[in-house]
């Protein structure tokens, strides 16, 4: 099955975009953690792309994309026309660096890489397309 | 959105979160904690029971306060998580790092233990 949706690039836009996630994701008859794990990793990429890339500008919309081919699988996609963070080139720190530093930012990206099987960022047909990955056993 | 109902018991500060906490909503708890904080609070249980959601910003926000509560010999708890919000707090390792209960009591007990 596919889904798509496009969101303005507010920070109300999160609510919905969780609620869109967990509504189609139900066949695939998760358990609560990994259903919000899942969730997670999309309001992660979501929030920094509203507000790196856009400056929660609610005018702006990007599509989300779904694909469940299976009740073990499903692929994300955030499509844009502007560049969005390069999850590619990330670079982890370390957390003791973090807390030491007193930062409130800084574990999204991070978050994603450890939620997702797969995490891609590409330029296709002059769009910006990051895709999520995640198969079950 | 969250709800953040603000209460005391005895010489510690209660923080309910009720809802989900994302980009938006963090900023309330960040507050909400800040004020106990200044109010000299060395007790502060976070109760979890009713928290739905969490994203990075909020994990970020209890990240930012764990070298500040060691300074200030504060103890901050929390307790009551379900077991998806448990979750979220383990991916990252977060979960060691800071002191998380399953009950109010033992919530009270340990920051008992902690502010000594």
């Amino acid at each position: 099955m596919n889904f798509q949706y496009k969101i303005g690039c507010s920070l109300q836009s999160l609510r919905e975009i969780r609620q869109f996630i967990r509504q189609s994701l139900v066949s695939m008859e998760l358990s609560d953690a990994e259903l919000s794990t899942l969730v997670l990793a999309m309001d992660e990429v979501c929030s920094n792309l509203i507000i790196h890339a856009h400056q929660c500008d609610e005018f702006h919309e990007v599509e989300i994309r779904i694909e469940v081919p299976d009740k073990k699988s499903v692929v994300f996609e955030v499509i844009d026309d502007k560049a969005i963070f390069d999850i590619n080139n990330y670079q982890a720190r370390p957390l003791s660096e973090i807390i030491h530093e007193r930062r409130r930012g800084g574990l999204g990206v991070r978050l994603v890489k450890s939620i997702m099987d797969n995490v891609e960022y590409y330029n296709q047909n002059g769009k910006f397309v990051c895709r999520l990955t995640k198969s079950y056993s | 959105m969250v709800q953040i109902q603000r209460l005391q018991e005895n010489d510690a500060a209660i923080l309910m979160l009720t809802g989900e906490i994302d980009a938006k909503s963090s900023i309330d708890l960040d507050l909400a904690i800040a004020k106990s904080v200044t109010e000299g609070f060395k007790k502060i249980l976070i109760d979890c029971r009713q928290l739905e959601y969490i994203s990075s910003a909020g994990l970020g926000v209890f990240m930012s306060y764990i070298d500040e509560m060691k300074d200030s010999q504060t103890a901050m708890v929390l307790y009551g998580m379900s077991e998806k919000v448990v979750s979220t707090f383990q991916i990252l390792g977060l979960a060691d790092m800071l002191t998380i209960r399953n009950t109010k009591e033992e919530a009270k007990q340990s920051a008992n233990e902690l502010s000594i």
